[in-house]
């Protein structure tokens, strides 16, 4: 799985992205991300192999998320579905 | 080859025919359309930008953009799952658009994750999960609306009819029978 490392100022908190590469709202959280200076990492799922896919589907079931893009985790274990920007700045401190 | 400006017509064209409207959002819509656009071309329909398709055409027809989610959707929510289809009131921005939660059933979604059997021996089944159906056992049935008599050959029944705007309720299916006579 290709992980991408997006750099940032505010890096106090370990955040994780599971994205789509085509999906607007996945684009939006990158951005958002980007200009809150908020340090994360993303993999794009729809480019991962099926192998990985399901290892994917099993860590976000796991963290009791649905399978709905864009995922974000954030030190492990809280998890917000979809691009909610109240709950991602709220959690973020931002 | 698929372009931009086709995948954008297309969508016009068919949200006129609904009465729907584009997302107002002229970089949103952007955004959209060329992930429909990169879909299109990687898997020769246009499947849903923001959902995880399996690119097998039998496991993803109903994300096939517009998917059968988006009239249920626009209804209750405004906007469709991705939001390239939204109603009135939110293109006219009396009412943002939001992330809708996706309606698509679980079963249909992890059918995406599925890893493919390569042979028998590497098939295990670990316990608790579900192996999702493989698109051979995806049992397609006749489906008609009572209400107007429209007649489909899927898997489900639509959310709402497409001809007459009949809810799903009021479909039933088309039992086939052979009677030998003589």
């Amino acid at each position: 799985m290709k992980i991408e490392k997006v750099p940032g100022k505010n890096n106090k908190n370990k955040v994780f992205l599971y994205a789509l590469s085509t999906c607007a709202w996945c684009k939006m959280t990158k951005q958002y991300l980007k200009d809150n200076d908020v340090e994360f990492e993303y993999a794009d799922v729809d480019l991962c192999s099926e192998k990985e896919l399901d290892k994917v589907k099993k860590d976000i079931l796991s963290k009791g998320g649905s399978l709905s893009y864009p995922v974000i985790i954030v030190n492990d274990r809280i998890l917000i579905n979809g691009f909610r920007k109240d709950k991602i700045k709220e959690t973020l401190g931002i | 080859m698929t372009t931009l400006e086709k995948v954008r017509q297309r969508a016009e064209s068919d949200a006129k025919t609904y009465g729907y409207y584009l997302n107002p959002d002229a970089k949103f819509l952007q955004d959209l359309l060329e992930g429909l656009k990169k879909n299109e071309e990687r898997f020769g329909y246009p499947a849903c930008p923001c959902r995880l398709a399996s690119g097998k055409l039998e496991i993803d027809r109903d994300i096939i953009c517009p998917c059968d989610y988006r009239d249920p959707d626009v209804a209750e929510f405004g906007a469709c799952y991705c939001a390239l289809y939204v109603r009135k009131d939110v293109f006219e921005g009396k009412i943002p658009v939001q992330p809708v939660q996706e309606r698509r059933p679980l079963e249909k979604q992890t059918r995406s994750y599925a890893v493919s059997p390569v042979t028998p021996v590497e098939k295990k089944t670990e316990p608790g999960t579900t192996v999702a159906k493989q698109p051979s056992e995806i049992k397609k049935k006749l489906w008609y609306c009572r209400q107007c008599g429209y007649v489909v050959f899927r898997e489900d029944s639509p959310y709402i009819c497409p001809i007459c705007k009949a809810k799903r309720e009021m479909f039933a299916e088309i039992a086939l029978r052979i009677d030998e006579i003589g």
